[in-house]
């Protein structure tokens, strides 16, 4: 329970330090790219280090590749889908999520799983 | 060359709940990558290191901001708010690659070397692949 704790506090601090960055810089696109910083993927995994190794953290370090290209193909799509149709970039983020799901367990599955 | 500025005004713009919900999320996320990995395994649970957990708050808060900017002068902004999520969500897209390669220097690197410095050495890393995609991008 403690640990959670410490993991919810350590990663919405992260995540909050990138995202403020994020906000103050222009131009939008520029200011985009800490959008997909590895805030989360920081505070994870130092505490994974701290507690399972840094092994445990090397295979976490490689599933996050799959997760990152789905990153990039989730990312790309909420682009494309706001620039052409009139959607509410609340329902296109959240919708595609999906997307991202899918694309992180193909990579992974068909890279090192199959 | 586009410069890049700072532009503190805009953390003024941002009210402490939107603050709040990245927190949230951030939090939430971090805490659920670790028990899934825990229940299913680092395999699983490493993937989830490149979820993105903010970007539904963050994109409706950029959507939100250019609307009332926008709106403030009379103007119509729901097309300009949706345009700069767009952009935003490109510019994440280009970070992506960079965070491809923080992935990969983790996996490689983390149990061979000091595992602050590879981190640390990962993050200089993204930032430096992340910052070259755009420039190319901008230069194209």
């Amino acid at each position: 329970m403690s640990q959670s704790l410490v993991r919810f506090i350590i990663g919405g601090a992260m995540v909050s330090v990138f995202a403020i960055i994020g906000d103050v810089l222009k131009p939008k696109s520029f200011a985009g790219l800490f959008g997909a910083a590895p805030s989360v993927a920081l505070a994870t995994l130092a505490m994974t280090i701290l507690s399972d190794g840094s092994s445990y953290a090397a295979i976490e370090g490689r599933s996050m590749m799959a997760g990152a290209i789905a990153f990039f193909t989730y990312a790309s799509l909420v682009s494309r889908i706001m620039m052409r149709y009139k959607f509410r970039a609340i329902w296109v983020t959240l919708c595609l999520i999906p997307v991202w799901l899918a694309v992180a367990g193909g990579v992974y599955y068909f890279v090192w799983v199959r | 060359m586009m410069r890049i500025q700072v532009d503190l005004s805009t953390l003024a713009q941002t009210q402490w709940h939107d603050y709040a919900v990245r927190f949230l999320f951030g939090g939430l996320i971090t805490t659920l990558a670790g028990i899934i990995a825990k229940q299913l395994g680092p395999g699983i649970g490493g993937l989830f290191l490149a979820f993105p957990a903010i970007f539904p708050a963050s994109a409706t808060l950029i959507e939100k901001h250019e609307k009332e900017k926008k709106e403030s002068l009379g103007l119509k902004g729901e097309a300009r708010g949706r345009i700069a999520a767009s952009i935003d969500a490109a510019g994440s897209s280009m970070g992506s690659i960079g965070l491809v390669v923080f992935a990969l220097v983790v996996s490689q690197f983390i149990s061979r070397g000091r595992a602050w410095i590879v981190l640390g050495g990962a993050t200089v890393l993204w930032l430096g692949v992340s910052v070259a995609v755009w420039q190319i991008r901008k230069a194209l």
